[in-house]
Parts: structure tokens; C-alpha cells; sequence
């Protein structure tokens, strides 16, 4: 069950941000999202995120698209008409196959791209309408926001995230409909 | 950080020597037991013990080997295997080409060698021109590896000057003599580049513009180590960028004499490149392999897992530049298919088909596969085990390059090329590993070396 209070502690400098979150990782607590103006080098171990798969899903859309080139060539150009296209042998499709390369490669290279990229929007929930999930416009800017999730633990959550350096600290309502 | 070379490695190299020798000797006296006196019933036992389908091939080659391997002044007309100094036309040739084979494997087991060491210095070049930071806890292998440049080279230029008109038909008496039974007019035409003084001026040139640069780079990289400026490193800095656009120039023209020239109907553009992309992926791969292999020993502490990762990232990398650069000569010449250009590959798939379709596999398919997982390129055992098939599949670029053109269908992968690979592997790691010893393996003086040594991935 999801806490209905959540600690938005905000820091001010990335070298900060990180060592606050092994502090608070070292005291078991649960990070329930960290939102920061750019990548942050680390966080994702610091945080203890698992590693992301996306390079495998991208191996597996590319070897789709070299069989859909082949299927696709070997049906058009062996197996429905060969025609005799100044002299190059249809006979079989190895035979031709240099010439089909190149439609490999790029069918190869185009599926890998784009359905990794779609595999990323629909896995992170990005679309052109989307409501933004930012608690705090200033994450985009300059400044850093820890949230950590309140279990009857409000006093000790705040005196853990003050030493560790937040510049603010906002104890807030969690809006449901926002995600 | 001291190394020195070990007994036994150097005990290892010598007996390859001896071994290789051995090998070579024994290819050159067995070849030059065929003569003119035998060559007919050498051949008739041959076409006798494989039946009559060989026997049928057999001919097949010989026209082939009119066609492009030795000169087109052979038309269908001189076909008719006139009496020729008391030997056939099909006779004469597979003498030539049986006395051909351990020049020709004794070349191939140089090349490779002295091309691995070039193409190391380029990758050396590039990373002072670049001013590159994870690469300089490697500068010292690396260096040791180059000390091969120069043996190599002459080496190379040494076996070109006996072999003669074995290795290049362009240096055959009387090729550029109008009226001579060998005369061929397209050769004659080339004869301004192709001739034999201008091939050893432009060849020592080469090497030693290459040696210059190994020579002064080395000595500031160690001078730099007990210097208390960076002017050494600078000084390096300079002469790399000048060096590489040195090389760029003498690379592709040592490939067009070297190595294109051995064909001397046939000629591509982008030839240079794709020798430089094979000698550049051998080259990177020995690095890494003598990277491990000390590392293994403790002595290069400094070395992280990222830095084998960023070398394995390398040989992936080239591995699929070389085949595009494969891909793009041989697409071009096969989808066009003009007669005068497609004999070089025909040759190579009448008679090659597997060494030549096979070093795709190895040189391509293999690295693919093994290296595109990132974890992989940080095990080490993984990484050699890619670098031995990617080292073997080089080995049978410059194969492909050099037999088709001097032995065509005769060849095998036996006492002389195993002799020749042997002599120069040895040469090259008793040279190599006695380099690695004369100077610490940790270049301290370097300005990135501590970036380099906490470089991460």
C-alpha cells in the first residue's frame, strides 16, 4: 500500500544529492523517486535501480527486422517474379544477395531504432498529451527533489534529510491522479 | 612496473623460430623438387590419384589462371598448349605456381606480422593526437608492440627483393620489352609506378618515415617520464599529427605496392583503406591480448576492466568497419561486374570459397556476436578467445590477398605457411616482449595518466 504522505526534500547540488542518497539508502529508507534537471552520473547505482534492458529488447526488434528484409526480398524477388533485371541471377536468394545488403542493413538498423524508441515511451509513459509529473518547477532548473515515502516516521524522516544537506523540506499530500 | 622477458617466453619464441625455419626450408626444397624435368608426370600422377572430375578441373584453373594471374597478352589463341620450351602452357604454369607457394606463404606470415605493428603505431598516433585520457596506461605495450615496425619492414622488403617475379609477374623478364614473349601491354603501361627501383625507394621511404616517427615518439614518451614540463608531451603531440598525415598517404600507397600489386591487371580505390582497416583491427586486438596477458603476470595493476572494455569496444568497432569496408569493394565490383575488374574476385571464389567466405565469418559474424554484449567485453578469457579468431581470420585476409595471385588453386594451409607464420610470430614476440622490457610499463610523465588510471566506464 502506497503512503499518502510523502517528504519532498530538496537539495541544490548534485554531489550533495548523492551522498544523501546512500544516507538515507543506509538507513533502509525507500526512495520513492528522485527528479533532477539533467542525468545525474551514479545516481542509478547510488539508487539501486536495475539495470535497464533496453539494449536487449533493441537486439531482438533488429533481428525482426532482418527476417522481415529477407522474407520480404526473397518473396518479391525470387519467389513471386524473378525476373531477369539486368542479369542479376534470381534464382535463388543467395545468389543475389549482395544486392539485397544494403536493404538488410537499413531494415535492420530501422527496426532496432525506432521500437526501441517506442519500447522507451510506452516503458516510461511519455506521450505528446501527457499531464507532467513534476511536484516542483524548479526540478527542471536548478534544484534536486528526493521523495521519500512517510510510514509514522515524519520527525525522524526530516531530521535524517536536514543532515544530509536539503535546502528545503515539504511534507505533502500524495495527489493520486497526478501519475 | 618492471618487466623483463621471461626464459621461457624467450626459450618459446626461439623454438618457434627454429620450428618456422624448418617449415620454410623444407617448402622451399620441396617445391623445387618439381623441375621441368618431372613437372608432366607430377602432373599426370595428380590428374591419375583424383580421377577425372579433378583432371577436368585442373584445366579449368589453368585458364583461369591465363585470364588474370599472369598476363592477359595469353588470349584463347595461345591456348592450344603449344609446345613452349619443351613444356605445355597448362605445364609451365603449374610449375610456376607450385615454385611460387613458399615465397608466397613466407610473405603472407611477414605481412601479417609487420602489418599488426603497423597498425598499432597508427592507433598510437591517434590516441596523442587526440589527446585521448583512458588510453595512456597502455602507451608503454603499445610501444613495445611498434619495436616490430622497422625488423618487419625490411623484413617484408627483404622476401619482396628475392622473390622477385615469384611474388609480382610485373617484375618477369621482359614484361615491358615490345616483341618479348612475356611483353604485356597493360603492365608496360604501369611500368611508371610499377618498376623495381621505384618499388624499394618508395618502400624505404615508407619505413623509414614510419621508423622516424616510432623513434622520436618513443624517446619523448620516455623522456617525458623524468621531465618536470610537458614540453616531451607536446613535442609528441606534434610529430603524431604530423606522422599520421604521413601515413595516411604511405599506407595506401604501400598497399597499392605491397599488396595490390601482385595483381597487377587489377586495381581498386578504397584497396588502402580496407588494408588499413584489417592491419588496424589486428593491430588492436594484439593490444589487447599483450594487454591481459601482462596484466595476468600483475604487472599492469593500472589497467582496469574499463580500459579492456574500451579495447574491446575497438575491435568490435573496426571488426564491422573492415567488413563494410569488404562489403563495399567486393558489392561494387560483383553488382557492376565489368570482365576486367571481376576476374580478382572469381579467382578468389572459384578456388578460395571457403578461406574467403570464411574469414567473413571470423572477421565479422564472430566478433559481432561474442563482442556486442558489454558485460563480455570486461571478461577477459572472452575477450582472447575473439582475438585469437579475429587474429586468424587477418591471417586469411592477407591470405586471400596475396595467394589467388601467385599459387591460385594451389594452395594449402601446410609446412610452408605454418613455417612462416611460426618463424615471424616468434620474431615478433621475442622483439616485442624484449621492447616491453627496456622501460618501465607505466609511462608516469604522461599529463593524462592520472585520468587514465581512474578512468571508468
Amino acid at each position: 500500500m502506497e503512503a499518502s504522505k510523502v517528504i519532498h526534500a530538496i537539495y541544490t547540488d548534485d554531489d550533495v544529492l548523492m551522498s544523501a542518497v546512500k544516507k538515507v539508502k543506509a538507513q533502509k529508507h525507500h526512495i520513492e523517486e528522485i527528479y533532477t534537471p539533467f542525468p545525474v552520473h551514479g545516481l542509478d547505482k547510488a539508487m539501486g535501480l536495475a539495470p535497464t534492458r533496453i539494449a536487449i529488447t533493441s537486439f531482438l526488434y533488429g533481428c525482426v527486422g532482418l527476417t522481415v528484409a529477407i522474407v520480404m526480398m526473397n518473396f518479391i524477388m525470387i519467389k513471386d517474379w524473378p525476373q531477369d533485371i539486368g542479369g542479376k541471377p534470381s534464382f535463388s536468394y543467395l545468389e543475389n544477395m549482395p544486392a539485397f545488403v544494403p536493404i538488410m542493413f537499413e531494415l535492420t538498423v530501422f527496426f532496432a531504432a525506432h521500437l526501441m524508441v517506442i519500447t522507451f515511451y510506452l516503458r516510461s509513459r511519455m506521450w505528446p498529451f501527457k499531464k507532467a509529473e513534476n511536484p516542483d518547477p524548479r526540478t527542471t532548473d536548478d534544484h534536486f527533489l528526493m521523495e521519500v515515502a512517510i510510514h509514522n516516521n515524519e520527525s525522524e524522516l526530516t531530521s535524517l534529510l536536514k543532515d544530509t544537506g536539503a535546502v528545503e523540506i515539504n511534507i505533502v499530500d500524495k495527489d493520486e491522479d497526478a501519475h | 612496473m618492471e618487466y623483463k622477458i621471461s626464459n621461457r617466453l624467450r626459450m618459446g619464441a626461439i623454438i618457434m623460430m627454429v620450428l618456422g625455419l624448418i617449415g620454410v626450408v623444407y617448402g622451399f626444397i620441396d617445391s623445387h623438387s618439381v623441375t621441368e624435368a618431372n613437372i608432366s608426370e607430377i602432373l599426370a600422377s595428380e590428374h591419375h590419384d583424383h580421377g577425372d572430375a579433378h583432371a577436368t578441373d585442373m584445366h579449368t584453373s589453368g585458364h583461369t589462371n591465363e585470364e588474370h594471374g599472369e598476363t592477359v597478352a595469353h588470349t584463347d589463341e595461345h591456348h592450344n598448349d603449344e609446345a613452349h620450351g619443351g613444356l605445355t602452357h597448362h605445364e609451365e604454369h603449374a610449375l610456376h605456381q607450385i615454385h611460387n607457394r613458399p615465397y608466397a606463404a613466407l610473405y603472407v606470415g611477414a605481412f601479417f606480422f609487420f602489418m599488426i605493428a603497423l597498425g598499432v603505431l597508427a592507433f598510437y598516433a591517434i590516441q596523442y593526437a587526440a589527446q585521448a585520457g583512458w588510453s595512456p596506461v597502455l602507451f608503454r605495450v603499445m610501444e613495445g608492440i611498434t619495436s616490430y615496425v622497422l625488423p618487419g619492414g625490411l623484413i617484408v622488403l627483404a622476401i619482396a627483393f628475392a622473390a622477385d617475379s615469384h611474388l609480382f609477374v610485373w617484375l618477369k623478364e621482359g614484361v615491358t620489352e615490345v616483341g618479348h614473349e612475356n611483353y604485356d601491354k597493360l603492365v608496360a603501361g604501369k611500368s611508371g609506378w610499377l618498376n623495381k627501383t621505384g618499388f624499394f625507394i618508395r618502400g624505404l621511404i615508407f619505413l623509414g618515415g614510419w621508423s622516424l616517427y616510432r623513434h622520436f615518439s618513443r624517446k619523448f614518451s620516455i623522456a617525458q617520464d623524468s621531465a618536470s614540463d610537458n614540453r616531451n608531451f607536446k613535442k609528441n603531440f606534434r610529430i603524431s599529427a604530423a606522422f599520421l598525415v604521413f601515413y595516411i598517404y604511405t599506407e595506401s600507397m604501400m598497399a597499392w605496392d605491397w599488396v595490390m600489386s601482385v595483381d597487377p591487371h587489377w586495381f581498386s580505390t578504397l584497396f588502402g583503406w580496407y588494408v588499413f582497416a584489417s592491419m588496424f583491427v589486428s593491430g588492436i586486438t594484439v593490444i589487447a591480448m599483450i594487454t591481459i596477458y601482462l596484466k595476468s603476470k600483475g604487472l599492469l595493476e593500472f589497467v582496469n576492466d574499463s580500459h579492456i572494455h574500451d579495447l574491446a569496444k575497438f575491435m568490435f568497432g573496426i571488426s564491422i568497419f573492415w567488413t563494410y569496408l569488404w562489403f563495399s569493394q567486393f558489392m561494387l565490383i560483383w553488382y557492376s561486374n565489368i570482365p576486367e575488374e571481376v576476374t580478382y574476385f572469381v579467382t578468389r571464389i572459384e578456388h578460395y570459397k571457403l578461406p574467403f567466405f570464411g574469414m567473413l565469418a571470423m572477421n565479422f559474424v564472430f566478433p559481432l556476436l561474442l563482442l556486442m554484449n558489454s558485460d563480455y567485453k570486461r571478461i577477459n578469457w572472452f575477450v582472447i578467445m575473439t582475438g585469437i579468431v579475429i587474429l586468424c581470420g587477418h591471417y586469411l585476409d592477407v591470405f586471400n590477398w596475396i595467394m589467388p595471385a601467385t599459387v591460385v588453386g594451389r594452395w594449402f594451409i601446410g609446412m610452408p605457411e605454418i613455417g612462416a607464420i611460426l618463424l615471424f610470430g616468434g620474431l615478433f614476440l621475442l622483439i616485442v616482449f624484449t621492447a616491453l622490457g627496456k622501460a618501465s610499463l607505466f609511462a608516469k610523465g604522461n599529463p593524462f595518466m592520472k585520468e587514465s588510471e581512474h578512468f571508468h566506464y
